[in-house]
């Protein structure tokens, strides 16, 4: 590393920025430390926003990734209510909204990625809601509580997580998706068919292969979803889970390389050597697949972080992970490894019915993707499948007799 | 608040304040203590918290969950004594408490 340290600049204090700021620390590295955050809040966990803080389970100090007095501590300037709004590469400044600029030796976007939005009449009605931030989540609660009506467009993660939250709080709650089934875009049949069922049983309805037309309000806040065939679902409120899309027009505009988010090497490195993406934003080298993909999830976040300070801070590149994420609703824990790219065969561990099972996804005999619902054996020893790419013995991986440590022995 | 000393793999001990109600694990990260990742933030889903208690705690830290331990199965270098951080919430019992982190939590 040269000397005198390199003053590394942040931009976005989410997860990402947050966790590098701190590994950076952790990694004994010396310079200056500025972290820019558009939000008016320190770093957090957004996971908890759809799941335990919704519930009431989690408090505000408990999604803060460190304390308040954390960043002065260790000399990181935390700078929040600050945008970022124009990168010059050349000068290597950043432009604030304010029409500041901050200079930096190192550069680390960490814009993460923002809610898909619906190009619908009535999309800017009060009370049509998404959920990405701590504000959203508060916009949330506060539509939720006994009796009142929920309307969830996507039925994604985020949908059905607010809609386990929303039962939960006494809410009544439907939720519309445009394809025929649930969880299309990330999740098998199987997987989608046991939501759905065990969700319908505790009292959340469905409205699939829905073709949304409209928000239709009253007074100016939502009030009903308008449908192809001329229904309206009257609601109190509708949460958008549609997808996101990465924030990378800040790299986009400054020329550097861009695919489906912002394009990154195993060192969370761009096209430009002294600016480095990591979290949502990024389009990635997946080494247990040989391909790239953009992520959006907690596991990616951390590993591009420690993947960033390794290199900013000289140390050893860490070890690629497999790829992993969560979804807890009622009392279901979803654990998924991998990614099912190119697979050609399902195979079912357990029985869907006693909600403890888990589908691996093989691509000539080898795992590649585990989806565990209340299987953490199956979680676990799916990641190592995983990485390790043999053939796995499939009489052997569908007995259930035995045991996920004994399958491959 | 309850002192629990954390030592890392190589050696490295940190005793710090903890407000009961948090976990061990949130204890660590919040004190930004090297050796406990919790990639899942305490939702007993990823197995990155997993520390050794110390042996004369660990009838005050009490039991695993059937859930923890299916989870600590599959984590390396797992001994009697190993515990999910997130799954051990500080009390005033626990003033002294000692845990000691494995060499990697990956």
């Amino acid at each position: 590393m040269s000397d005198p340290a390199p003053h590394v600049v942040i931009i976005g204090a989410g997860h990402a920025g947050g966790t590098i700021a701190a590994v950076l620390r952790q990694y004994a590295f010396t310079g200056p430390i500025t972290l820019i955050g558009d939000e008016p809040i320190a770093p957090y966990q957004r996971p908890p926003l759809s799941k335990a803080w919704l519930k009431g389970e989690a408090d505000a100090e408990a999604l803060m990734l460190k304390p308040d007095s954390f960043y002065g501590e260790h000399g990181i300037d935390l700078r929040l209510n600050a945008v970022a709004v124009g990168l010059d590469r050349a000068a290597k400044q950043v432009r604030l909204k304010t029409g500041e600029t901050v200079a930096y030796d190192v550069l680390v976007l960490a814009t993460g990625a923002r809610a898909r939005r619906l190009a619908i009449p009535g999309a800017a009605l009060g009370h049509v809601l998404e959920l990405r931030s701590a504000a959203d989540a508060e916009k949330l609660k506060a539509a939720l509580g006994p009796g009142r009506r929920l309307a969830v467009i996507g039925g994604g993660y985020i949908g059905l997580e607010a809609a386990a939250s929303g039962r939960a709080l006494g809410a009544e709650v439907v939720v519309l998706e445009r394809e025929p089934r649930l969880l299309a875009r990330v999740a098998c049949e199987v997987l989608s068919s046991f939501f759905r069922a065990y969700h319908e049983a505790r009292g959340v309805k469905f409205e699939l292969a829905a073709d949304i037309t409209a928000f239709e309000g009253a007074d100016g806040h939502v009030a009903g979803v308008r449908l192809a065939d001329g229904r309206l679902i009257a609601c109190d409120a509708a949460l958008v889970g549609v997808g996101a899309l990465p924030n990378d027009e800040l790299a986009r505009e400054a020329g550097v390389d861009c695919a489906n988010g912002v394009v990154v090497d195993l060192e969370a490195r761009t096209s430009d050597p002294s600016i480095f993406a990591i979290g949502d934003v990024t389009f990635r080298p997946m080494p247990h697949y040989d391909r790239a993909h953009r992520l959006e999830s907690v596991a990616n976040a951390l590993e591009q972080s420690k993947q960033a300070a390794a290199a900013i801070a000289g140390r050893p590149a860490p070890t690629p992970e497999v790829t992993w994420n969560w979804s807890d609703q009622y009392d279901l824990k979803l654990q998924i490894a991998g990614v099912p790219f190119d697979t050609d065969e399902i195979l079912v561990r357990g029985d869907p019915a006693g909600a403890r099972f888990a589908v691996f996804h093989l691509q000539q005999g080898a795992v590649r993707a585990v989806e565990a619902v209340n299987a953490p054996p199956e979680f676990m020893m799916g990641k190592q499948l995983i990485a390790s790419r043999r053939p796995v013995a499939r009489d052997r991986l569908a007995d259930t007799t035995i045991s996920m440590k004994e399958v491959t022995a | 608040m309850a002192k629990i000393t954390y030592i890392e793999h190589d050696g490295t001990e940190h005793t710090v304040d903890v407000k009961p109600g948090q976990s061990v694990m949130e204890g660590a990260v919040k004190n930004n203590i090297p050796g406990i990742d919790a990639d899942c933030g305490g939702a007993c889903a990823c197995a990155t918290c997993h520390v050794y208690v110390d042996q004369a705690w660990l009838e005050k830290t009490g039991s695993s969950t059937a859930m923890e331990e299916s989870m600590l199965d599959f984590a390396e270098g797992v001994e009697p004594n190993s515990r999910l951080s997130c799954q051990i919430t500080v009390s005033d019992q626990l003033d002294g408490l000692i845990v000691r982190m494995p060499e990697s939590q990956h």
